[in-house]
């Protein structure tokens, strides 16, 4: 059986999907919060233009979240896997590729170490 | 995949903002492998005409200008007008653009709370949330902690939050989808019967729109 969805090729099957998380187990709820930084508002700002242009759906959103797996959920920020996702629908949507994502990425990292530098504030 | 802070130590612990929440990492940490994926994306976009920085600035701040306040504002005018909370228990949406509150295509359901019912609400699957009534939400119902346990022992995830309700209280747990979100209508508290209708907005927190808190009183 293929590895689904990030799933232990040792866990049974039972139906659900890691994000299906309704009724697990799990720890107590810490009720952290923090203000948001502007890359943040950024990603949810790209998101929601994107979307909203028709580029690609909410629905395309979660289908790259849940693909990345729980590894990812529990390894990344919130909007770590979002500017991924969003990333992945917009090169499926052909609004740029691969490449030229690398290459933008390239260029960005060598402004600076910084978000700031890198940003150009 | 490149990317080099896995500690999750992305919290600044020397102050906290204005808000009373930590600073997070911001402009000048460490570039991040996913900041390093926004900015290209982002230029991207710009360079090749899909958005451009200026319509990126009004969305972040038409969603900075979304908070707890908003919704505040429509729960005391439920309070104070019964006409309003009968329109918001049949169509949260429509109730809501009446007072011009930009709702957007999610279809919105009010659910009243009373001495006898308690609602709070949830996303098991993602992170559904009313953002267009209370703005962002807060990292903790985003966890795998609130996801979970919330549909399975809410009394025991209330307690967490410091809500206690007698065992007569029935508790309802409502999950959102990412089309039709929920917004709790918490029950008016006591000894506020003078109060104005912006008197009484100051009484409703964030929490206890989501059901995880319960209003201040006087």
């Amino acid at each position: 059986m293929p590895n689904v969805g990030g799933m232990s090729e040792n866990t049974p099957f039972d139906g659900r999907r890691w994000h299906d998380m309704g009724g697990q187990p799990a720890g107590p709820v810490t009720p952290e919060e923090h203000d948001f930084a502007l890359w943040e508002k950024r990603v949810d700002a790209l998101q929601v233009l994107m979307s909203g242009k028709g580029h690609f759906t909410v629905d395309g959103l979660r289908r790259a979240l849940e693909d990345m797996g729980e590894d990812a959920y529990e390894k990344y920020s919130y909007y770590e896997r979002w500017i991924a996702a969003v990333n992945q629908n917009l090169i499926e949507a052909g609004l740029y590729t691969l490449e030229e994502l690398g290459a933008k990425m390239d260029e960005v990292r060598k402004r600076g170490d910084t978000y700031g530098e890198a940003a150009g504030g | 995949m490149p990317h080099d802070h896995h500690d999750h130590d992305h919290f600044h612990h020397e102050g906290m903002s204005p808000s009373g929440h930590p600073y997070r990492a911001d402009n000048d940490e460490p570039l991040s492998y996913w900041q390093t994926m926004e900015i290209a994306v982002r230029e991207l976009l710009i360079e090749k005409g899909h958005t451009t920085p200026a319509e990126i600035a009004a969305q972040i701040e038409a969603m900075d200008a979304r908070s707890p306040a908003n919704g505040a504002a429509v729960v005391a005018r439920a309070w104070v007008d019964p006409a309003f909370k009968q329109r918001l228990l049949e169509d949260a949406s429509a109730a809501s653009r009446e007072m011009g509150f930009d709702i957007g295509a999610l279809h919105l359901i009010a659910v009243e709370n009373s001495d006898d019912v308690h609602n709070v609400i949830v996303c098991t699957l993602c992170s559904c949330y009313p953002r267009n009534l209370l703005g962002l939400p807060p990292d903790w119902y985003k966890t795998r902690a609130y996801r979970s346990r919330t549909v399975k022992e809410p009394r025991k995830v209330l307690e967490e939050f410091g809500v206690s309700l007698p065992d007569s209280t029935q508790i309802r747990v409502h999950d959102s989808t990412a089309d039709m979100r929920y917004i709790v209508l918490p029950a008016r508290p006591e000894g506020t019967d003078g109060m104005s209708e912006q008197e009484l907005a100051q009484l409703v927190t964030r929490d206890s729109m989501i059901g995880t808190g319960l209003p201040r009183t006087p």
